[in-house]
This record gives C-alpha cells, sequence and structure tokens, in this order.
C-alpha cells in the first residue's frame, strides 16, 4: 500500500506553472468491449464522470433485481402441512400432493416449470439420505409422497385428473344469510370454478359498475358451462384382470357409475350455484328494475298516439261547437239586419215612389198642367209597375230630366208588355 | 430478438459463437460437432463438402478443394500468393481477382470468384449457427486480421450481405482475443499485453496497451509464411525421410502420399499437444508399403524447434516494433490452433522476464482453447453491440471517438521513499479517472505529483566472486556463472502540482485527466469531507 510523504513544508496547493506536461500523442482506441461503450457514451452524450458513474450504478441495481426468480418467491418457504410429514405413503391420493409439493399457493396455476423447481427444492430439503445424515430416522414416507406428487403433477392427465379432485383449491362459497360483500365473496369462486372451463379464458365476475353485456355475458357463460372435470382419480383401484375378468369388470362398471354419479352431482352444484349467484347479484336486481322502469316508460311512449288523437278530438268538437254556436249568433243578426234593410229597402221604396209620384207634380207636369190628372194616375201605374231595381233607377232619374226618365221607363214598360201603351199614352 | 453471433474466419478454420441466454458464451459446433470448422469447401459432383468432410478430400480430390481462401479476398490476383493453394484447388485468375476452377458433375467447370467461395463459406457458417440456436441469424460481428486493407473489408461485409448476414462491425482479431481473455480472467490493473495469434499458415501479433479496460494498438506484426502448416511440414519432412529409409520408396514424389502423410501429421502434432506420444499409421503410403511408428513429444520437440523459436521471435520483434523493454510487457495470450504446442508456452517463459505471465493453454489463468478465443471475442462484442442501435455504433465509431490523446509519460504521486508511483501509465488514452483510497493515512501529508520517466537498470548479481562481467546471459541456469537482473525503475520527472493535506484521517485521491489533457486532483478527507483540490 502507498504511503504518502509526510508534509515538511507550509503548502497548500501548489501548482508548478514553470513546467510542462510532455505533449500527448493521438492515437486510435480499438472500438472493441464495453469499456471503450463507455467511454463512447460519455464522449457522444457530454456526460461528467459523476453523471455516468449514476447511470451505471442504476443500470446495475436493475440488472441484479432482475436476476432474482420470480417464481422463487411463489413457492412455500415452509411445509403448509405438517401432517404430511406423517402421512401413510400408500396412501398417497389422499395426501394434498401440491402442498407436498410446496405449491400449496400455486396449485392448479402452478407451470411446469414451477412445478419442476418445486420438486426440486423439496428433493433437497427432503432426500431421505439427508435425513439420515442429519440424524433423523429413516422415514422416507414423506419423500416417496414427494415422487407421487411430482410423477402425478408432471403428467397433463395425471394432473387434469388430480386437479378435478383437489377440493383443497376449491374456494367455497358465502354462508347464505351471513352478511359478505356480494363481490368479493364471489369473484374468487367463480375463478376457481372456471378452471375447469373447456372454454377459456373464463370472463368475471365483474364488479358492481360492470356493464349490462359482461353482467350477461358472465351468465350465459356459466349456464352453458362446458367441463372438463373428471373424476377418475377418486376411482377405486381396479385389479389386475389375470385374477378374475368378470370381478374387474364389476369394479369398473362401479367406478364408471360413481364417475358418472360424481359428475352428474358436481353439475348439479354447479347449477345451484349460479341459481343462487343471479338471485343474489345486485347488478341483475338493478337491470331488473331497470328494465321495470324502461317498460313503463316505453308503455307511457306508447300511448302517447291515442292520447294525442283524443286530445285533437276533443279539440275538434270544441271548435265545430263554438263555431256552430257563432254561426247561429251570426243568423240571428243577420235576420235583424235583414229585416231592418228590408224595412228600409221599403222606406227607401215609399220613398222613391213618393219621389216618382211627385216627380210629375215637382216639375209642374212639364208644361201639361190641362193633363195633370192622366199624369198624375199614368206616374202612378209606372210607379206600381216597375219592379225596385227600375224604381231606384227611376228616382235617381228624375233628378235630372223628369219626363225623359219617365218616358223611357214608360216605354220600356211597354216594350216589355208590362203594361198596355193606351195605358200610358202621355208618356209613350 | 434472435442473437448476434461473433464469427472469428480464419484461413485455415473458422468459428462461429453466441451468447447464449445464460449469459455463457457459446461455441457453436457443426453438425459434425467441429467447434473450429475448417474454413475448406470441397465439390464432388454436384456435391458440396463444407469443413471437416471438406478436409478429407484433400487427399483424393484435392483439385476440387478450395482452402486457405480468406486473405485473397477484396485482393488484385497480382498481389495473392498462390503458393499457399499448392495443396488444394489452384489458384486461378477470375475477373482480375482471385479465384478457382471447380469440375462439377459431367465435367462441367465451374470459376468462382473468391468472394462467392467466401459467401458460400459464411453461409455455411450461418447454417450450422441457425441449427444450433434454433433462430434464424441476420446480423454478426467478424473479427479480421489488423492488416486487412478497407477494401477487403467492404469484400468481406459484401459476401456476408450476399448470404444475409448484416455485418454490424469488422473487430480486429488481437482485440477480440484480449476480449474473450479478459471477459473470463480480468487483468486487475493496467498493463501492456502482447497478442500473439499463430494460426495454420499465418502468424500475426500485437502488442495492446489495456488502459482502464481501454484497448490501444501499440504495434502489429505479421508472418504470412510462418503457422501451424511449417510444423506440420517438419514433421512430414521427418516422416518421410524415416519412411525411405525404412522403405526404400520416397513419398515425396507422390501428391496423393504426401497429402496423406500432411493429413497424419497434423493429427499428430494435435495428438502431441495433450499426450507424449502418439502413433502414425498410414495404410499404402507409397508405393504400397503401410508407414507405422509412434513420436513422443521430446523427438518432436527437437524436430519443430526450429519453427517454435521462430515463433518465440516473432514475439520479440513485435515488442522491439512497439520501442518497448521485454520488461514493459505484462502479459503474453496466445492463441489460434498452434498455440496449443507446449513448448511454445515454455520456450516463452524462457526468453522473456519472470514478470510476463504466459497466457497460453497451460496457463490456469488463459482459455483452455486458445484456438476459440476469437470468435468468443467476437460474440461478446456481439452481445454488447445488441444493447446499442445502429445510430449510436456509427457515431461510437467516429473518429472522434476513437482517436483519443495518449498519455506519452506517466504521471504518479511520490512515496515516503522519494519513489515514483505510476497513476496514469503512458500510454493512457484520456479522458481518464483514478481514484486512489488510502484508509490509514493520518496526519500532514504531501501530494506529489509528477510526470515519470522510466529506465532499464541492469544490475549483474554474482553469486561467488563479485567481479565486474559484462554477459548479457540472463538465460543462465548454471551456478557459477553471473546473472543479470534487469528490472523497470522509474525516476521522478517534471513536478506538476503538489498539495499538502492536514490533519487527514483516512484520504481518498481522486485523479481526472480530461479531454483537453488538464489534470484534476483532488484529495478528501474520508472523515471531515474537506477537500484539497489542483489543477495543472
Amino acid at each position: 500500500m502507498l504511503t504518502l510523504p509526510a508534509l515538511t513544508g507550509d503548502i497548500s496547493v501548489f501548482i508548478n506553472s514553470k513546467a510542462s506536461k510532455t505533449p500527448s500523442v493521438r492515437r486510435p482506441v480499438e472500438p472493441v468491449g464495453r469499456y471503450f461503450m463507455h467511454h463512447a457514451q460519455r464522449t457522444l452524450r457530454n456526460h461528467t464522470w459523476s453523471e455516468f458513474e449514476k447511470i451505471q450504478a442504476s443500470l446495475n441495481v436493475q440488472r441484479v433485481d432482475e436476476s432474482i426468480d420470480p417464481d422463487e418467491a411463489l413457492l412455500d418457504d415452509e411445509l403448509a402441512d405438517e401432517s404430511l410429514l406423517e402421512h401413510d405413503p400408500r396412501d398417497w391420493k389422499t395426501a394434498d400432493l401440491y402442498a407436498a409439493m410446496g405449491l400449496s399457493k400455486l396449485r392448479y396455476k402452478a407451470t411446469e416449470a414451477q412445478i419442476i423447481k418445486a420438486h426440486r427444492k423439496q428433493v433437497l430439503k427432503h432426500h431421505p439420505d439427508k435425513k439420515s445424515a442429519s440424524g433423523g430416522l429413516e422415514q422416507d414416507g414423506f419423500f416417496k409422497i414427494i415422487q407421487k406428487a411430482f410423477e402425478t403433477l408432471t403428467d397433463s392427465t395425471k394432473r387434469s385428473q388430480y386437479d378435478s379432485c383437489d377440493y383443497n383449491a376449491e374456494i367455497p362459497p358465502p354462508k347464505k344469510g351471513s352478511d359478505y360483500d356480494f363481490f368479493e365473496a364471489w369473484g374468487p369462486v367463480f375463478e376457481s370454478e372456471g378452471r375447469f372451463s373447456k372454454k377459456q379464458p373464463v370472463p368475471a365476475l365483474g364488479g358492481a359498475d360492470a356493464p349490462k353485456e359482461e353482467v350477461e355475458k358472465f351468465y350465459n357463460f356459466w349456464h352453458r358451462f362446458d367441463s372438463w372435470r373428471t373424476f377418475e382419480f377418486a376411482d377405486e383401484e381396479v385389479p389386475d384382470d389375470s385374477s378374475n375378468r368378470d370381478h374387474k369388470r364389476y369394479i369398473e362398471r362401479k367406478n364408471k357409475a360413481a364417475r358418472d354419479k360424481k359428475k352428474t352431482a358436481d353439475n348439479s352444484r354447479l347449477a345451484k350455484l349460479i341459481e343462487r349467484v343471479s338471485s343474489e347479484d345486485p347488478r341483475i336486481k338493478q337491470f331488473k328494475e331497470a328494465e321495470k322502469l324502461e317498460k313503463e316508460r316505453r308503455k307511457w311512449e306508447r300511448e302517447a298516439g291515442s292520447r294525442a288523437e283524443a286530445e285533437a278530438k276533443a279539440k275538434a268538437e270544441a271548435e265545430a261547437k263554438a263555431k256552430a254556436e257563432a254561426e247561429a249568433a251570426a243568423a240571428a243578426n243577420a235576420k235583424v239586419d235583414k229585416k231592418k234593410a228590408k224595412e228600409a229597402a221599403k222606406a227607401a221604396k215609399k220613398k222613391n215612389k213618393r219621389a216618382v209620384r211627385t216627380s210629375a207634380q215637382a216639375a209642374e207636369y212639364f208644361g201639361d198642367a190641362d193633363k195633370a190628372a192622366t199624369i198624375d194616375e199614368q206616374v202612378g201605374l209606372i210607379v206600381d209597375t216597375v219592379d225596385d231595381e227600375q224604381l231606384v233607377a227611376l228616382a235617381e232619374k228624375i233628378k235630372g230630366d223628369v219626363k225623359a226618365a219617365l218616358t223611357e221607363v214608360a216605354q220600356s214598360l211597354v216594350e216589355s208588355k208590362k203594361l198596355p201603351a193606351s195605358l200610358l199614352s202621355y208618356f209613350v | 430478438m434472435s442473437p448476434i453471433v461473433g464469427i472469428a474466419f480464419g484461413n485455415t478454420t473458422s468459428s462461429i459463437a453466441y451468447v447464449n441466454p445464460k449469459n455463457d458464451v457459446d461455441v457453436i459446433a457443426n453438425p459434425d460437432g467441429e467447434r473450429t470448422i475448417p474454413s475448406v469447401l470441397s465439390y464432388v459432383g454436384e456435391d458440396e463438402y463444407h469443413g471437416g468432410q471438406a478436409l478429407q478430400q484433400l487427399v483424393r480430390n484435392s483439385k476440387n478443394t478450395i482452402i486457405n481462401f480468406r486473405d485473397f479476398l477484396g485482393l488484385p490476383f497480382a498481389e495473392c500468393d498462390a503458393s499457399r493453394c499448392t495443396a488444394g484447388a489452384p489458384l486461378v485468375e477470375v475477373n482480375g481477382k482471385a479465384g478457382f476452377v471447380i469440375t462439377r458433375g459431367d465435367g462441367r467447370q465451374e470459376r468462382l470468384e473468391v468472394d462467392e467461395v467466401v459467401s458460400r463459406h459464411l453461409n455455411k457458417l450461418k447454417l450450422a449457427a441457425e441449427d444450433y440456436i434454433g433462430e434464424q441469424l441476420s446480423e454478426t460481428v467478424i473479427s479480421v486480421p489488423t492488416n486487412f486493407t478497407d477494401a477487403q473489408k467492404d469484400a468481406l461485409r459484401a459476401a456476408a450481405k450476399k448470404v444475409g448476414l448484416q455485418v454490424i462491425q469488422l473487430i480486429n482479431e488481437p482485440s477480440a482475443a484480449l476480449l474473450a481473455h479478459t471477459e473470463a480472467f480480468p487483468f486487475k490493473e493496467d498493463c501492456n499485453v502482447v497478442v500473439a495469434d499463430f494460426g495454420g499458415v499465418r502468424s500475426d501479433s500485437a502488442v495492446i496497451a489495456v488502459r482502464n479496460g481501454i484497448y490501444t494498438l501499440l504495434a502489429t506484426a505479421h508472418d504470412s509464411n510462418l503457422g501451424g502448416e511449417n510444423l506440420d511440414a517438419e514433421l512430414v519432412e521427418f516422416y518421410a525421410k524415416d519412411f525411405e529409409k525404412k522403405n526404400k520408396s520416397n513419398p515425396r514424389k507422390n501428391a496423393k502420399s504426401m497429402a496423406k502423410l500432411r493429413a497424419n501429421a497434423e493429427l499428430t502434432k494435435k495428438t502431441l499437444s495433450n499426450v507424449t506420444t502418439a502413433t502414425i499409421s498410414i495404410d499404402s503410403l507409397a508405393d504400397g508399403f503401410d508407414y507405422h511408428t509412434s513420436i513422443n513429444r521430446l523427438r518432436y520437440e527437437l524436430v519443430a524447434n526450429k519453427v517454435i523459436s521462430k515463433f518465440t521471435q516473432f514475439i520479440e520483434g513485435v515488442i522491439q516494433k512497439a520501442e518497448l523493454d521485454p520488461l514493459d510487457i505484462n502479459a503474453v495470450v496466445l492463441c489460434g490452433g498452434s498455440s496449443y504446442t507446449p513448448k511454445l508456452s515454455s520456450n516463452l517463459e524462457f526468453m522473456l522476464p519472470e514478470s510476463v505471465a504466459i497466457l497460453g493453454p497451460q496457463s490456469k489463468e488463459a482459455s483452455n482453447n486458445p484456438n476459440e478465443l476469437l470468435a468468443c471475442g467476437a460474440a461478446l462484442q456481439a452481445q454488447l453491440l445488441s444493447n446499442y442501435d445502429a445510430d449510436e455504433l456509427a457515431q461510437a465509431l467516429e473518429p472522434v471517438v476513437i482517436n483519443t490523446q495518449h498519455l506519452k509519460k506517466a504521471i504518479g504521486l511520490v512515496d515516503a521513499e522519494g519513489n515514483f508511483v505510476p497513476v496514469f501509465l503512458a500510454e493512457t488514452s484520456f479522458p481518464a479517472k483514478k481514484t486512489v483510497t488510502l484508509k490509514n493515512a493520518k496526519g500532514d501529508f504531501l501530494i506529489g505529483l509528477y510526470e515519470g520517466d522510466h529506465h532499464i537498470k541492469e544490475t549483474v548479481v554474482e553469486p561467488a566472486a563479485k567481479d565486474e562481467q559484462d554477459d548479457e546471459s540472463d538465460w543462465s541456469d548454471e551456478d557459477d556463472e553471473p546473472e543479470v537482473v534487469r528490472e523497470k525503475l522509474f525516476t521522478l520527472g517534471t513536478k506538476l502540482i503538489e498539495l499538502g493535506v492536514k490533519g487527514a484521517n483516512g484520504l481518498e485521491l481522486s485523479f481526472n485527466l480530461n479531454d483537453d489533457g488538464v489534470l484534476r486532483v483532488a484529495a478528501r478527507d474520508l472523515k471531515s469531507g474537506q477537500v484539497v483540490k489542483g489543477e495543472f
């Protein structure tokens, strides 16, 4: 190790500014290796040493993190069930094989790699050689179970048969009548039931605010649930057919019957479960209520047409009535008016007649005062004979030349043969 | 993403390697199980043979077996050394380039440019690697000799491109070898290394300064007529003489006999690298005579001594070329197939000072497979580059990045005895940074920074009587002869900076040499955190 010389003078910083360094040479470096790439990064990005060290340090940390095996954390540290150690290996079928493998947290979710890793771990821990070396008795029962478990879980057919009968993986539905959150309690139940589905992925129960389509999809899926669950694992051992063939067949038949029975029971169990869930589902209630409201609303809308019609009818009726009343009133008014007009016309006629009758006298009988009686008589005839129109016209005309007007009327009367010319001798 | 493979493409053999998902370097074996695949293509009728299978054809079908073609790539015909191909398909001129004429089925003549031969060879390598990895490959890093011209590099890139391999980077062979070596056996401190590559038909060596993990080539040397074939030739000559003596028949007149002898001599040579005796038996070597004999390693080493001493001289030569003394060298990394020869390592140990580590297959501190170093280095570089995109790489290869300033003289501290302790050795490329932590430093100290000059001090140690004798026989084993002990010593040169530290309680000295050659020194007290700084 380097030792520095002791400080003799009183120097804090001395720079030998008179001296100059030997000039450097420019040479290419070899563009290989990590250190060159670091150099290149520093040069190109103008990183200072401390910045670069920080970046490298953060990269190193990430690398270390990545190197931790994520599977390792999922395996059991301790044996989940201590009683397994005393379990009779001949009864291995009744043991919890996943717990024996240290996979009690993963169970049917364990991947092949995880099973292999877990097996290795268990073997290292429970190998009989190891046990006897540490002073334990010659008990390899549990090791046999581990080996059986490994054998079962690494064979896909055997594993599916075991998974079918792995009641430890089942999540019991919430107790009826107890107080529980619907979604929290039922979600995991269906998640675990879904492992038996031939169709994957299985739709999740979802939350309280799931849209109607999703809820419907969920129930449709479960109503049409297609399960691969088989109960072969629980079969009674089939004897060798060399001893007694009939007995073998009998056992086989019995097994099949038992399997079918269990399958039917399982199916009905599931059906009941779904029935219960759908009856409890607050979303379905909500949807039903919403549907009811919707129905009412729609009914209201549907009836809107006839309602409008009735209204229109009533309105029309009222209008018609009002109209009739108005007409009646108008007719009455008109009658009065007519009467008045008639009277007025009568008065006017009378007045006109008088005017015409008196017109000759007013015109001093046109100089023929001697024929006054005849003129009056003949004028009287004209006035009585002419119709109303002619009278009005005549009354107007006599304001001018009386004789001419009377002559014109008399002539027209004669021509229309209303009066004989003889009676109007004066004017014709 | 498919991995990037590293290819070491040699005249005699080629190797492919990649870094597997477990982060180990895997040298890929071809379907015949060869990890070093002979760079040989042979044509029999319509069939194409490659690798070891093609090499076997050299005996019966030498005219259609193409060997030693790599160095001709990208060179005009006039510059090619046709004598290399005498054992196989003769070298001819095709379109001004080197080429070969091959007879396929029905006597059809095929004229192949060397580019096409290289493409076919690379394609076979690619297929072998794809079989092994199980993925399509599209990118590669190839190692090339330091004296490959730009035209040759372009030709190699084009040949690789033709078979769907994009060359991401061509790296120098010595750097590749050193990279592979340091990855497995990192150097503890900065050093000067000779990388010697003894191949089948040529030898290359380079002196490389390793400073903070960055390599700088100080000198390179090439000998295109020195290689494993020279060892074979010596052995062949030995066997031929022996055969002639026993059977009164000269096998040298018959090309086929010679081919048989060569193939067996090569095998014997390889066997003798591992065991001390090897037998050779050839049916009907010449004139119907069989040949059977055994040879031990000592005999072989005597036979091949001339060539082996050429190898060691070659290494001495490159050290001289770099204007360095053997004492300046810290290690010799041996690579290439010929470096398996145990005598080569022991000769080097003998010739070079004890301070030089001979990192050959016999050393514990080096790879057992020196012929795979190049491919491993290329693979490591390939893996490194997979973290960078093409743009970044192109920028990193700009002259502005690659050409850096290097210190001409060492810079270091003076210690309590007044000796120079280097911090930055000569040939350190900068910007550079170093930290020295002195945990036990307590009290007041003077930190003096100097440039250092070094010289070789020769002292004559007389075991018996102390009489002056100017004998440079440092190899002498005899006790009564004087021994010259050579030492490398530094003397203080120009004083640059002095810093005084008072009441220190553990010191951390950091030295920072920036782009412009400005040296910044900071001494930080580990306890109080006080800093004294200086800049030159």
